[in-house]
């Protein structure tokens, strides 16, 4: 079974907790009342559904009940981190093996 | 709760229920006072004062107060209040702390799970580590079980409570009593 890291709890609990809850740092327009039909269709029906690495948030449902955000990787299914609603985005570089790495926290 | 309400009197819907074979026991607790509260970190000591037992802020952890009402941790601002003989709502009333406090004692039911295969069997629906080194004495947490949700408990080092809603608590029952029967050895 996934097991997935909650910044909550502090350690990794089993896939059956989690809840996906789309993609992630999408900041609400603001005014969002002065926004033409393009920009709001950006902002609330366009992703980016990308092949590789995505920004996402979960939810520790059946946990802890927290939002969080998380990187994994499309392909693979691997979780490269998590980190709490709110804090900013975290950057993430391949690495010469094809793995990845925090960025800032390479090897 | 309001002056002058009497608790209402609810059966469980597993009250008669037994299950027990060598190494395992199932058993329906009594009613008991619950309430699902909800705030902030800033208020955690005045309200822990109120109800006269240490809110829990460690994740997966849980206290009880000296007169046995147990404080569960269930997220950063949440915790289950179970108490089997006084109302931990009378108490939160005189709280001044900015809180959220919901009656939930009718909502839950709860079993006991003991002996030594308690773990084995939970473990059947269960997908979280409930080794002893990853689930100790007193830790608790709300998982999953089966297709339910849960809160469990571990009273003991072969003994966990398990709260769900009442009206999967036949789901429950069936579940670990099926659950047992296939895992004996």
């Amino acid at each position: 079974m996934l097991l997935i890291a909650c910044p909550y709890c502090g350690e990794e609990r089993p896939e059956l907790e989690f809840r996906h809850a789309g993609e992630a740092h999408v900041a609400r327009p603001d005014p969002i009342a002065e926004i033409d039909d393009a920009a709001f269709e950006a902002f609330f029906f366009l992703r980016d559904n990308p092949k590789g690495l995505i920004w996402e948030r979960w939810r520790h449902v059946h946990g802890c009940g927290r939002f969080f955000n998380a990187v994994r990787d499309t392909v693979s299914d691997r979780f490269i981190t998590t980190y709490k609603a709110g804090e900013v985005r975290r950057e993430v570089v391949r690495d010469d093996e094809g793995g990845y790495q925090l960025k800032g926290e390479e090897r | 709760m309001v002056d002058g309400m009497t608790p209402a009197p609810r059966d469980g819907v597993i009250n008669e229920h037994r299950f027990a074979i060598p190494g395992l026991d199932i058993t329906p607790l009594p009613p008991a006072f619950r309430v699902s509260l909800r705030a902030g970190p800033d208020d955690v000591g005045a309200l822990s004062q109120a109800l006269d037992v240490g809110l829990p802020v460690a994740p997966k952890s849980s206290a009880i107060g000296k007169s046995g009402r147990q404080a569960l941790w269930l997220g950063p601002d949440e915790w289950l209040i179970i108490d089997a003989e006084a109302d931990p709502m009378i108490d939160l009333e005189k709280a001044k702390a900015v809180h959220s406090a919901v009656d939930i004692s009718h909502r839950n039911v709860a079993l006991a799970i003991s002996g030594r295969r308690a773990r084995a069997t939970l473990e059947a629906g269960c997908p979280q580590d409930l080794a002893e080194r990853a689930f100790p004495v007193a830790a608790c947490s709300r998982t999953v079980l089966g297709k339910i949700e849960v809160v469990l408990l571990r009273e003991g080092p072969e003994r966990f409570r398990l709260e769900c809603w009442r009206s999967f608590a036949d789901y429950a029952w069936t579940f670990l009593s099926e659950a047992a029967l296939a895992a004996r050895p």
